[in-house]
Parts: C-alpha cells; structure tokens; sequence
C-alpha cells in the first residue's frame, strides 16, 4: 500500500523590537543573564503587561506580507501551563482572535509547479525564558529570563506539503518574507524562527487525515527535513504492519537523526486558554492596516519573476539573488544604465558571492559598492582591463575598498594595445624559443598556445590577449 | 484625644499649620498597635508595623518634596492592605507562600500616595489572596472587629475596616474585588468606596481577579475617601485597563446638595435572605435621602439572580490563572527540597495556600477546563453581560441605586468556617457591582439591637463617584 504524507508546520519567528512584547526591557540578545528584566517579564506579585506597539506594527506587517487578512478585532488569551522558565506559569499568546487569519506563501515544489502553501493563523504572543542545566545531573538548574517576554509570531499552516523538500522550500519562503519585510532577521544560530511539525500519513488518495505527530521545536530547516523523513518511514512501517498511531509529541535526536517521544496524547495539556483580562482587545481600523500594507516592499516571489522578465536571467540565478532582499537591491542598482545585466548577474552569483561568504558580510556591507562594479564591467569593456586581470582588479577592490580604476593607474594595469610594443616582445619571445616555432609549423596547437603565453608574461598580463593573437599568428605565418 | 483618633482631614489640617508631624501621628498609631496587641483578644489588624521604617520614609519623602504639607495629602500615614506592594515592605497577602516576600517596587497607586504626600504605613492584614468575607482565611491569623471582638471584621480587607474603626490606622488603601471594601466598611462602621473600574491603576495590586479588582480607600469619614481617593487615581502607561478619565476634585462633591437627585431602589435587593433588622437600618438611610430632597423611586433588576453564579465562575476562573505563578521557584516559600519538578510544584502550592484559597483555584480551573468552559466561563461571561446592560438601562432612569450592603451584619468568628457556600452567598449585593464595574460605597447608617454597624449600598453610574460623595455625606451626618 502506497502512503501520503500530510504536513503542516508551526513557526515561531521573532518579531524585532527593540523591548519587548509588553514591558520595556531590551532584546537585546547574549548579555548577561538576567540582566535585561523588570517586575512584568519576571511575572512578579502584582505586574501588569502592556502591548509594545512596536510589536503589534510589525506583526501585521508580517500578517500582511504572508497574504493574510489581518483582524479588526483580536484578543490576547492566557495558555496556562506550569514551567519554570515561564515566571507567570501562563504565557500571553493569541487563541480565539487571532491577528492575522487565512493566508497563503507561493513555492515551487519538485517538479517545478507553482503551489500555495495555506496560512491558517499568525499571531502575536511572547517567548519564554531559557533554562541551563548543570553538567551533573543531579546539580542545579538555571534560569535566564532575558528572552522571556520578546515578541513572537505564530505562524500555522494549513496541512498543505507532502514531502519534506516541499517543507523546506515553504520554510525558506517564509523565512526570506521576514527578512524582506525587517519583521525579523530569523538568525538561527540566535533562535529567531524555531519550527513545530505536524505529519501523518493516508492512504494514497484517501480524503481523511491520518493520525498526526508534532515533533517539537527544531531550529534548522536541514533538521525538519530530516525529521519528516524519519517520520514518514518509522510510520510506514507502522502502519505496513498493521499497527495503529496514537497521537504524539515527538522531539528530533539531531545527533542520532531520529525522533523520540516526548509525551503521548494522554499527558497532552490542558492549556485553558481565556482573554486575558489585563490586556484589551487590539482593535484596528482599515486605515492603519492599509497603511501598513504600504511599507510592504516587493516580496521575494514578485522579485523573482521580474527580474527573469527584466533582466534576462534564469530563474534559478533570480532565485538566488532574490533570497537576500540586499543582495536583490545591489544587483539591481549594479546593472542601473548597464546593457548586460546577465555578465553582472552571473560575476555577482559566483565572485561576489564568494568575497561577501569568506568575509560573512551583507551585500551592503561589501566594501564594493554596486557602483564601482559596474565601473568594473565598463573598464573590461572598453578594453582596459581582460577579464583575468579583472579578477585581480576586483579582489583588489575587496581589499582595499578602492576603485578600479585608480587599482589599474596605481599598478600600470593597462591593456597594452600599442601593436609596436607587442610586435617587439614578440620578436623576443620568437628569437629565444625557436625550437617551439618550429613545432608550431609543425601543426602542433599546444605549441602555439605556449608562445602566447610567454608574450603575455612577459607584458605582466597586460597586453591585449586578441591583439598578441592576431600579430602572433601573422608573424609566425610570414615566417 | 490622642492623633491616631482624629479623621485624616483634622490631621491634614494640623500638619499644615505645622502643629504637628507625621511622626507624632505614626507615634500614637504605634503606641495604639502595641496597646491593642495586649489585650486578650487583639484586633490583629496588621501583618507589619516598622515605625522605625516608617519615619524613614516619611524623611526620604520630605526630602523629595521640599513643602510636603502643601501636598493634597500634607504627610498624613496611610495604612496599606497587603496585597498592594509598597518597596521594601513585606507583601504577603495574608499567605504562606508569600510569607517572606519583599516587594521590590511600588504600586502605582503607592506612588500616586506619595506625590500627594501620604506616607504608606503599616501592612493590613485580610483574607488570604483577598479570598474571603470574613478575614478568617489569613494565615496571618482572623481579624476581630472593634465593636465586638468575638464578631468578624468582614472581609477580605478586614484588617483595614478594624483598624480604622478601631482608630490603630487613620485611613486605609485596600483592594475590592467582590465586596472587600464595602462589606468590612459595613460591619465595622466605617466609609469604603470601590471607585469605577480602571479609575485607580491596578500595577502593583496583586491580582486575585483581574476583570473585577480596584483599589480602593476606607476611611473614617465620608470626607476622608474623597481626599484619599483623589490621591491614588489617574491615568496609568502601566496598566491597560487604567481608564483615560481625568480625576475630578472629589472633596468638593462632599457636602453638595442632593437635592433633585433620582435614586433607584431594586427591589431584587431586598428579597428573601436579608435580615430584618439590616432592612430596617437600611430603609431608614433611604429616608434621609428622600428627607435631603432625592426622588426615590422603586427599579428592577431582574438578572441579579445571576449575579453570585456568574461572579465566583469568572473570579476563580481568573484566579486561578493569577495564581499560577506562586509556585516557589524564583520567589516566595519554598518548602521542599527535591529534584522532581512536579513534587516542587505540588508541595509548594499545597503547603503554600490555604483551603479557600485552594477551592477557588480548584473551581476556577474547573471552570476554565476543556470541554467545561463553554457552559460555565463563557455562559458566565454572557450572564455578566446582560448584567452590565441591566445597570446601564437602570442609569438613564436614575443617578444613584442604593441597597444592602450585606444580608446580615457581622457574625461570630468560625460562624461559617465550614460552610463555604453560605459565605459565598454574603456577597450577593456587592459582587454584581463589580460585574459591571461601577462604583459602589458603603456608608454606615445604623446599628443592630446587638450594637453591631450596618451599611448601606450607594452605587453611581460609571465615573459617577461624586453623585456618590454626595449622598454619602447626607447618610453619614444623619447617622452621626
């Protein structure tokens, strides 16, 4: 029997505030533990919440850019559970009256089809603290509230991928829809988007959802990826012996690549969730939403499609370039007035790239502006620099920060185009290796390759490699 | 006549003709404390008392405000229920778990008191959690009421009611979230006003219901609340649910005319269950209105019998989420030493709160749970809401709804220690108020052939607490 797999994710990616979602501690992250709190986050006797507009502004925005209808009216509602690293032993969530409700985010799945990925829900609620356990087991246990209580955005989707490969292509979508928006950095190594999964598996065509599994909390998309997969054979196998599933919640072993049980249907809480009676309702008018809907910039898919449109380049190259809004942004002020859009395209995707990855740097940290790489491409151009030399030039650039022109004036790296000086090196290069035109008469190609070679090292690589062709050929034929 | 005997408006007119100071006020409350702890059966009042801290702050406070009796409050010492924070002070709301805890901040309204020159003194004892009509339920030990020591003070700010009645505190800022100001004012003789929710901030009021708690004062005089009252409200960044009203002059209201006033009396609230003897003190104080020159005029509230269902889902629905943070791990008791995370939890909040405290987090989870919420929280919250309109109709006709405030006056202490219910069912004509929101005071208008106090019930429109001052001062000198 052939299964399907049904999936549906619960995203939590940070909002970033400069405080946090109902007090005015900082968010700052990696300070000292504890040194960002206050009565409310600490959940002290007597401390009340109240909403960071900030947060609000920028949830929306997110709701907006994720194709979501964003609420008049929406309610914050208590979810009850006791945790020590949650001070109030409820956490300040949405429930009823979400936020934002029934979205969508566009991929392209395997075979390359355009598919909708259904937003059910985004909403605003607020992280907990962090707890560190003491090497001994039996030692104590520590708690760092600086991340309890900075904002967060719930996003779930409708039990819509049915592979894992379709899961990580909606989680990088959303991911570069955050960024764009500056709704949050989604750095994972901090934390900022942290992934739930929920799979079950049916019968190939069958209408009825199978008995789902949520695995917990994953911060990278390779792992979700993996721990999909695991899942979808560890319940093939079940249910291929017969067995039956009871509903889970899983954790992934990223060091063993498999998921555990956390805790079965039995011990699942009951959260109890209720409006919460300190906080009022949030509600909205259209002009402030509408307002918020025009901070939103073109969005990674539009991009995408433009610029293979504009531009001429490959979806694939569009793909890249558009996964990092600032590196879109450098491309499209690099190629401003250039006629060959897809030579700039393609020196960002490999050069660039490699200088901003070795450097861990932005597209606008680079110490090369977009202008100077096009003043790059028109130097090549016009016939001042080749290509080779380019590449020298340009690492240059990176080093320095200076322009290419001034690195080619600064080190004399002018094409020698001057057919005089280029005939007289060729002279030379003829008289000292004589043997070698002999095997070029002969017919031998290496040979001649050679020759060229040694008129170009002995220029420093500056003579025209067209030009030393031309006079060589003409040269050797007159004998 | 020693200084702890005197209203605060004589003490404020004293210290601002400079006769006296703060410190000599705090002196003989003091002495009156440690008088009162000597007899055989004490008021027990307070939970602390630091004259020594006491004039320390009065000091910082000087220091802050160069001429502090020009302040509308002039250093006059108020005495605060323990369940509102005032930094550095012990806040433990008459709780186990909360026995050592020390507030690092100030409420709002303790703030507000001391840019108005009031000096917080002293730590009122209550119901545990402000869970309670009887001021039994303290760890702390039950409270006594002046008038006679084997009777209840009421509750939950019976340690407020007996004090200030019992002249061991001039004033007090309480909390009432079902009845806790205006009950004890009633047994013990004494004015106590729930001012409209969202007038006074509620940051730093330990929460037992969030929808229904506000802080409120309860004094000697009518005059007393009016001056306190205005000190402590206003409009708070801290709290969400702070009302954007501006705080009018409420001393001015004390004293002005009700004549013409329209006054409705519900008949639901004179129905079975009221004592005979409170209806009579309680008609006799709707007389001096109607003698003062208001219209009285019979009104119904029909969906009262709602009221007490409704109230004591919604409360310890909320409750029990407000008290879910009392578990020992960051602060507060903790009274095992173990590493299984649950037996920490269960130890800690069963060591930690005491039986009434326990039931009503038991039925407010309950309430709250899955598959239950809907025919209790939600109906409740339906049940609130017709309740609420009810008031709303019943104010375009009249100004002012007066009624009981209890059914019975005080009784003896251990009376209904095991009848829980019955205890619950005293509240019945304060908790709707609070359903709504409104303001509400008790106001003392007679006494029962045993001598014990009866108050009774003037409820305004939202923001209306100067329609209430009014009538209160009619009442108040009529009894006097």
């Amino acid at each position: 029997m052939r299964y399907e797999a049904v999936i549906g994710l619960e995203i939590h990616v940070q909002i970033d505030t400069q405080t946090k979602t109902f007090c005015r501690c900082s968010t700052a992250y990696g300070d000292q533990a504890n040194s960002h709190t206050c009565p409310v986050c600490l959940g002290l006797p007597g401390a009340l919440p109240v909403l960071n507009e900030e947060a609000l502004r920028r949830a929306v925005i997110a709701g907006v850019a994720l194709g979501c209808e964003v609420s008049g009216f929406s309610v914050f509602a208590r979810k009850n559970y006791f945790y020590p690293d949650l001070p109030k032993s409820y956490q300040i969530s949405q429930y009823e009256l979400p936020l934002n409700v029934r979205g969508a985010v566009a991929i392209r799945d395997e075979h390359l089809h355009d598919k909708r990925i259904g937003i059910t829900r985004a909403h605003l609620e607020e992280d907990a603290g962090k707890l560190m356990h003491d090497e001994d087991p039996r030692g104590p246990s520590y708690i760092d509230f600086n991340r309890c209580g900075v904002p967060l955005l719930e996003i779930v989707t409708e039990p819509d991928m049915r592979t894992s490969e379709e899961a990580y292509r909606f989680l990088t979508a959303v991911k570069e829809i955050m960024q764009y928006t500056g709704v949050s950095a989604c750095s994972m190594e901090k934390g900022e988007l942290r992934v739930d999964v929920n799979v079950s598996l049916r019968e190939h065509g069958a209408l009825e959802l199978g008995v789902k599994q949520e695995i917990k909390n994953m911060n990278s998309f390779t792992n979700v990826k993996k721990a999909i997969d695991y899942e979808i054979i560890r319940q093939t196998h079940i249910l291929r012996k017969g067995g039956v599933l009871s509903q889970e919640t899983r954790l992934f072993d990223q060091g063993k690549n498999v998921t555990i049980t956390m805790r079965t249907k039995e011990e699942a809480h009951d959260y109890r969730y209720f409006p919460d009676p300190d906080l009022v309702p949030v509600e909205l008018d259209e002009n402030f939403i509408q307002s918020m809907r025009e901070t939103i910039p073109e969005l990674p898919e539009k991009k995408r499609k433009r610029f293979v449109a504009q531009y001429g380049i490959t979806l694939y190259d569009a793909e890249t370039l558009c996964a990092s809004a600032k590196l879109a942004d450098y491309f499209e002020e690099a190629v401003q007035g250039y006629s060959q859009p897809k030579k700039i395209a393609n020196w960002i995707l490999s050069e660039f790239l490699k200088v901003l990855n070795e450097k861990n740097l932005e597209a606008d940290q680079s110490p090369v502006t977009p202008l100077m790489l096009r003043e790059l491409f028109t130097s090549m151009d016009g016939g001042e620099i080749s290509g080779k030399i380019a590449k020298d030039v340009f690492n240059t650039m990176c080093s320095t920060g200076k322009t290419a022109r001034s690195i080619i004036d600064e080190q004399g790296l002018r094409q020698v185009t001057d057919q005089e000086s280029i005939e007289a090196v060729i002279d030379e290069v003829l008289s000292e290796n004589q043997t070698v035109v002999l095997d070029v008469k002969g017919g031998k190609g290496k040979a001649y390759g050679f020759l060229v070679g040694q008129v170009m090292k002995k220029t420093e690589g500056r003579a025209n490699p067209r030009l030393v062709n031309d006079l060589l050929r003409k040269r050797i034929e007159r004998g | 006549m020693k200084l702890n005997e005197y209203t605060l408006e004589e003490l404020r007119a004293l210290l601002r003709k400079k006769e006296i100071k703060t410190r000599d006020i705090v002196k003989d409350i003091y002495a009156a404390v440690v008088d009162d702890s000597r007899n055989a059966f004490p008021l027990n009042a307070y939970i602390s008392f630091d004259q020594e801290k006491i004039d320390l702050e009065e000091q910082h406070l000087q220091e802050r405000i160069s001429n502090i009796e020009e302040t509308l409050l002039s250093g006059v010492p108020v005495a605060i229920k323990d369940i509102i924070n005032v930094k550095g002070t012990f806040t433990t709301c008459a709780s186990r778990i909360l026995k050592e805890y020390r507030s690092p901040y100030d409420a709002t309204a303790i703030s507000f008191l001391r840019n108005h020159g009031g000096i917080p003194a002293g730590k009122l004892n209550m119901d545990e959690f402000a869970m309670g009509s009887t001021n039994e339920s303290s760890a702390f030990g039950a409270v006594r009421n002046p008038h006679n020591r084997e009777k209840i003070p009421g509750g939950s700010s019976g340690g407020a009611a007996s004090a200030v009645a019992g002249n061991c505190a001039i004033a007090a800022l309480c909390s009432d979230t079902g009845g806790s100001i205006r009950q004890p004012a009633s047994m013990c003789g004494v004015f106590g006003i729930k001012p409209t929710y969202g007038r006074v901030s509620r940051y730093g009021l330990v929460a037992y219901a969030s929808s229904f708690d506000q802080i409120g004062p309860i004094t000697k005089t009518v005059k007393d609340a009016a001056i306190l009252l205005q000190a402590v409200s206003g409009i708070d960044e801290r709290d969400s649910t702070s009302a954007r009203v501006e705080v009018p002059r409420f001393e001015e209201s004390v004293g002005k005319s009700i004549r013409g006033m329209h006054v409705g009396v519900p008949e639901e609230y004179f129905g079975q269950g009221l004592d005979d003897e409170v209806r009579a003190q309680v008609e006799k104080g709707i007389k001096v209105l109607e003698d003062g020159g208001a219209h009285v005029k019979k009104i119904s509230l029909a969906h009262t019998k709602y009221a007490i269902a409704s109230y004591y889902l919604i409360a310890t629905a909320e409750a029990s989420s407000n008290l879910a943070r009392f578990d020992g791990i960051r602060y507060g008791t903790r009274f095992i030493k173990t590493d299984d995370i649950n037996e920490l939890y269960r130890e800690n909040r069963s060591l930690g709160f005491g039986d009434e405290v326990k039931r009503r987090i038991l039925l407010g989870t309950f309430a709250l749970s899955s598959g239950y919420y809907d025919a209790y929280y939600l109906k409740a919250q339906k049940a609130r809401t017709l309740i609420r309109k009810e008031f709303e109709d019943a104010f375009a006709e009249v100004e002012l709804i007066v009624s009981p405030v209890a059914p019975s006056a005080a009784w003896d202490i251990g009376e209904m220690v095991d009848d829980p219910l019955r205890m619950y069912l005293s509240d019945v004509y304060t908790a709707p108020i609070n359903l709504a929101g409104l303001p509400a005071a008790s106001v003392h208008c007679g006494k029962t052939q045993e001598g014990m106090p009866v108050g009774i019930q003037l409820i305004a429109h939202h923001f209306h607490e100067d329609t209430i001052f009014r009538a209160a001062r009619v009442v108040e000198g009529a009894a006097s």
